[in-house]
């Protein structure tokens, strides 16, 4: 076991890792921080997404000993401030883009980095950025109407 | 106007609070001090013999603490099937026994056989790679009709057949309904199958088991729709306990679709080992053992006739199909393919004679179960498929098909030919209103549009009807149901006014933390944030039969208005007592109990401290307290229905669908919050677009899953569905409930597929294709590029 630190949410943590210890493990058991969630063993589904570095990276699919010293964001990391709704977070909640919200920390983590790069997007361009995001719940509809919505966009009314 | 937060008010979800914020709490997020891990180890053969189980290597590795196989299980008792079926012949099913793990055989690739414990995750793991299993593999049986043609190659081999039952609804009508074929002027006639599918909730499915040695209490925190339905299955049927040293907690579930409502092996096999080993114990699925083990859904092959006169008037119609039931029967699965799919194949249409036989075939595939919709979308999409075809054979419009045979709203109540009374509804306002919201008018525009582009462009219908708010206790008995299929709610108002509402149904994506709160809110005129919605513990509430059916509301939702109701009456006894009036003579409004003709009234929030400060009641005939428990049995089943349209292009090159629009015009009776049913629509046709394109659970001849994770099962993605136009306001409220509700979460998925399937048919027809009679779910570019030049 190998003590590896990073900051996260803006803190400094470290936890003990093995050589095989994903970032979504490191997180999720070292760290305490089970916003970010395990659908799948393929890193197909996209609920682990969290920020490396400003990034959307599947926590499952990089190692934490790799993202030693790295700047990390996960959901519990979105809020403002004083606690509230981040813009994004809000957005969601305004359009009913979640239903069992076992996706959803995923799902606003790249939305938060498809917004970061490209402020706004497409319908077309917000569906093909979530590909890597399955959900099961919505449809999609809410959750895209709830992406244009947080980068200022009309959406369609029902 | 609803005043705000009440009924009908689109009130934003108090719980999305938490699942935005990472403070959910789903099961793998619980963690006990000295918790171990349990790995489970599943077969890799789609039938074997188990000769041997050698665990001393494993039992060597760092950490491992334990090794249990299907022995250590075999004096439990059997996981057993829901509802008992009888043949045609009057013969009852084939019920062999479901154990906890594996014993003597394993049936199906992913079928559990032992259970690694030890103190890591990894090391039960990698312990489970050092267990030395000595199966003999044995030819599969995978294809249903051969599996029903060879009676020498079984999967289960106590019972003598691979047939689990031979059903025929109604027995009685199959005479009239062959009598009607033969003399009918004209016959259509369709093979179909309905595609089987993974249900694929995001979350998998977890386990923490607890047992304390003082008390010899267990407690299973799981992945269920309905804990106490878990609790009942453990304790009374698998593992023989007394069901009060039983607590099942489902706290955030992470959608279920079905796949949930069931209790599966690994559950009392955590509980099991929590007891062994004196720890707690926990088993999170990885996504590859929920494609393996998951109960999957639908997987019926259906030759479906319809006999009409000329001009396209319903005269009869029979199916034949064969359902699979897998390697073993769920809890549900023999209720699927006959009670939720034989009774619903009249649709909302009147024609006079239906006759349906079902035959559920075992094979050595994992178990198949209820998955949203559950039977009804099976027989609205060999309805819809039959009619579309038949209008095509007669050369009618497919909405004008629909409208001439479609039940007219003065025929209600109306009992059908396979055995229900729907007891109301307006089939016309919503294909009327689904006309106008699709703009049909427009589509030959459209159509002209997408073919200067080089694609061919289809309209598809569907109108369709569901029962639901399931069920009927006296009714689903007689017809073989082992449980009642009533709710219960407590709500308990506190001394301080503010209300736990302790309901049976549970929440897994349905947003019945806040709509249930509204409700609450708007029967006693206070603010819904004074009311909190309790579910998914059995120590709390109590009883449910929990979530699915789209039952919650019609269901819980009745139960809790009941209690509500006591919980009003109740008050009225309080008000007339610190009022000194009579108690026939206060009157409940707004949230005050006030004296009939006079200024003198108590607030709500009076009432309720006086219940809990009482002074000076006079004991002999007003109790203190404001707690009130009801339990609520409907009276009939619930008959949400539909009228949808599906627009798609197909690029004739490649085969490539894409949804071009989809349009649903629904009835839900009543609307509690408009936002969350748009949302469950929404969902329901995101999974229906997805089995009708892309989704198939594939097995080969030696029953290997082919489509074992998301890498090679096509779930639907945002760029595979448009964003959809949903309507429910043509209301009829269901006549026998308290909130005149339906349910709303299993339309989508119903009613979808087949106006996908119709749509691409069309288009190919509107193309020239019109060699293509039928093509079978999933349509993938593959199925219609082939289709296409199939001439």
């Amino acid at each position: 076991m190998t003590k590896t630190s990073m900051t996260v949410n803006g803190k400094a943590v470290s936890a003990e890792t093995e050589g095989r210890t994903l970032l979504s493990a490191y997180l999720r058991e070292g760290l305490g921080l089970t916003g970010t969630h395990i659908g799948c063993d393929t890193s197909q589904c996209g609920a682990c997404v969290v920020h490396v570095d400003g990034k959307a990276v599947k926590s499952c699919s990089v190692f934490a000993q790799d993202v030693e010293g790295a700047d990390v964001t996960t959901i519990e990391g979105m809020a403002n401030a004083d606690g509230s709704l981040g813009t994004i977070q809000q957005a969601f909640q305004d359009h009913h883009g979640l239903q069992c919200g076992f996706c959803t920390p995923g799902m606003v983590m790249s939305s938060a980095a498809l917004l970061a790069e490209n402020p706004t997007p497409t319908e077309a361009e917000v569906r093909h950025y979530l590909e890597g995001n399955i959900c099961r719940c919505t449809g999609y509809h809410n959750i895209v109407k709830a992406v244009m919505a947080a980068s200022g966009q009309a959406v369609p009314a029902e | 106007m609803p005043k705000d937060g009440g009924i009908g008010d689109s009130t934003k979800r108090r719980e999305d609070i938490r699942f935005l914020t990472g403070k959910g709490r789903y099961t793998d997020d619980i963690n006990l001090r000295g918790q171990a891990y349990a790995y489970f180890l599943r077969s890799e053969v789609a039938n074997g013999r188990i000769n041997g189980i050698d665990a001393k290597a494993a039992l060597a590795m760092p950490g491992v603490l334990a090794v249990l196989t299907g022995a250590d299980f075999a004096g439990m008792g059997g996981n057993p099937a829901g509802w008992l079926i009888n043949s045609r012949n009057g013969e009852p099913m084939k019920e062999p026994k479901r154990p906890v793990l594996a014993h003597g055989k394993v049936r199906h690739v992913g079928d559990a056989y032992a259970v690694v414990i030890a103190e890591t995750y990894q090391q039960a793991r990698d312990a489970a790679a050092a267990v030395e299993a000595d199966i003999t593999e044995l030819p599969a049986v995978v294809d249903m009709a051969q599996a029903l043609a060879d009676s020498t190659n079984l999967v289960h081999d106590e019972i003598g057949t691979n047939q689990c039952f031979d059903w025929g609804w109604i027995e009685d009508n199959r005479a009239a309904v062959e009598e009607a074929f033969k003399n009918a002027p004209h016959v259509t006639t369709l093979e179909l199958t309905n595609n089987r599918l993974v249900p694929n909730a995001m979350e998998p499915r977890a386990s923490l088991a607890d047992y304390d040695a003082g008390t010899g209490d267990y407690k299973l925190y799981t992945t269920s729709q309905n804990p106490h339905l878990h609790r009942l299955l453990i304790a009374a049927f698998v593992m023989g306990m007394p069901e009060n040293k039983l607590t099942v907690i489902a706290p955030d579930v992470g959608g279920g679709f079905g796949s949930k409502i069931y209790h599966y092996g690994e559950e009392a096999a955590v509980l099991h080992a929590a007891k062994v080993l004196n720890r707690p114990v926990k088993w999170v699925a990885e996504r590859s053992e929920s494609f393996l083990s998951d109960a999957h859904g639908r997987d019926h092959v259906t030759k479906i006739e319809l006999a009409t006169t000329k001009d396209g008037q319903f005269l009869a119609l029979r199916s034949e199909t064969m359902a699979n039931v897998g390697a073993y029967l769920s809890n549900f699965s023999t209720a699927t393919p006959t009670f939720l799919h034989g009774t619903l194949m009249a649709g909302p249409y009147k024609t006079p004679l239906v006759y349906v036989n079902v035959k559920t075939v075992f094979t050595n595939t994992a178990p198949v179960d209820a998955y949203r919709g559950a039977g009804r979308p099976e027989a609205t999409f060999s309805i819809e498929r039959i009619i579309d075809k038949c209008a095509r054979e007669l050369g009618l419009d497919q909405a004008e098909i629909r409208r001439k045979n479609l039940l007219t709203p003065d025929q209600f109540p109306y009992t059908t030919p396979v055995g229900l009374v729907y007891d109301t509804g307006n089939y016309q306002a919503t294909l009327d209103k689904m006309t106008e919201l699709a703009d049909l008018a427009g589509f030959e525009a459209r159509r002209a549009e997408s073919a200067k582009r080089g694609k061919l462009r289809g309209l598809g219908l569907s109108t369709w009807i569901e029962a639901c708010g399931i069920a009927p206790s006296n009714l689903v008995g007689v017809l073989g149901a082992r449980v009642g299929l009533f709710d219960a709610a407590t709500v308990r108002v506190n001394a301080t006014g503010n209300i736990s509402v302790m309901t049976g149904a549970h929440s897994h994506g349905q947003g019945h933390e806040t709509v249930f709160a509204q409700i609450v809110a708007e029967q006693l005129g206070i603010p819904a944030t004074s009311v909190e919605i309790v579910h998914g513990d059995t120590s709390k509430i109590p009883f449910g039969m929990g979530s699915y059916g789209s039952r919650s509301l019609a269901v819980a939702g009745s139960a809790m208005t009941k209690a509500v109701d006591k919980i009003i009456a109740k008050g009225k006894k309080i008000a007339a007592h610190m009022l000194e009036a009579s108690e026939d003579d206060i009157e409940f409004k707004d949230g005050n109990f006030s004296v009939a003709g006079t200024d003198k009234a108590k607030s709500f929030g009076e009432i309720a401290f006086s219940a809990y400060v009482p002074h000076n009641y006079p004991l002999e005939s007003l109790e203190p307290g404001l707690e009130e428990t009801a339990f609520y049995d409907p009276g009939n089943f619930t008959y949400p229905a539909g009228a949808y349209a599906c627009e798609v292009e197909v690029d004739p090159d490649t085969g490539k669908v894409e949804i071009a629009a989809f349009t649903c015009a629904d009835d839900f009776g009543n609307v509690m919050n408009p936002m969350i049913v748009n949302g469950q629509v929404h969902g329901g046709v995101g999974q229906g677009i997805g089995q009708a394109l892309l989704e198939n659970t594939s097995y080969d001849e030696n029953g290997q899953l082919l489509t074992g994770s998301f890498m090679d099962y096509a779930m639907p993605r945002a760029d595979d569905v448009p964003f959809y136009k949903v309507d429910h306001s043509c209301n009829t409220p269901c006549t026998h409930n308290p909130l005149g509700v339906k349910g709303c979460g299993e339309a989508g998925a119903i009613g979808s597929p087949p106006a996908v399937v119709n749509a691409v048919i069309d288009a190919l027809h509107r193309g020239g294709h019109t060699h293509v009679s039928h093509i079978n779910m999933p349509v993938s570019p593959a199925r219609v590029w082939a289709a296409i030049n199939s001439k």
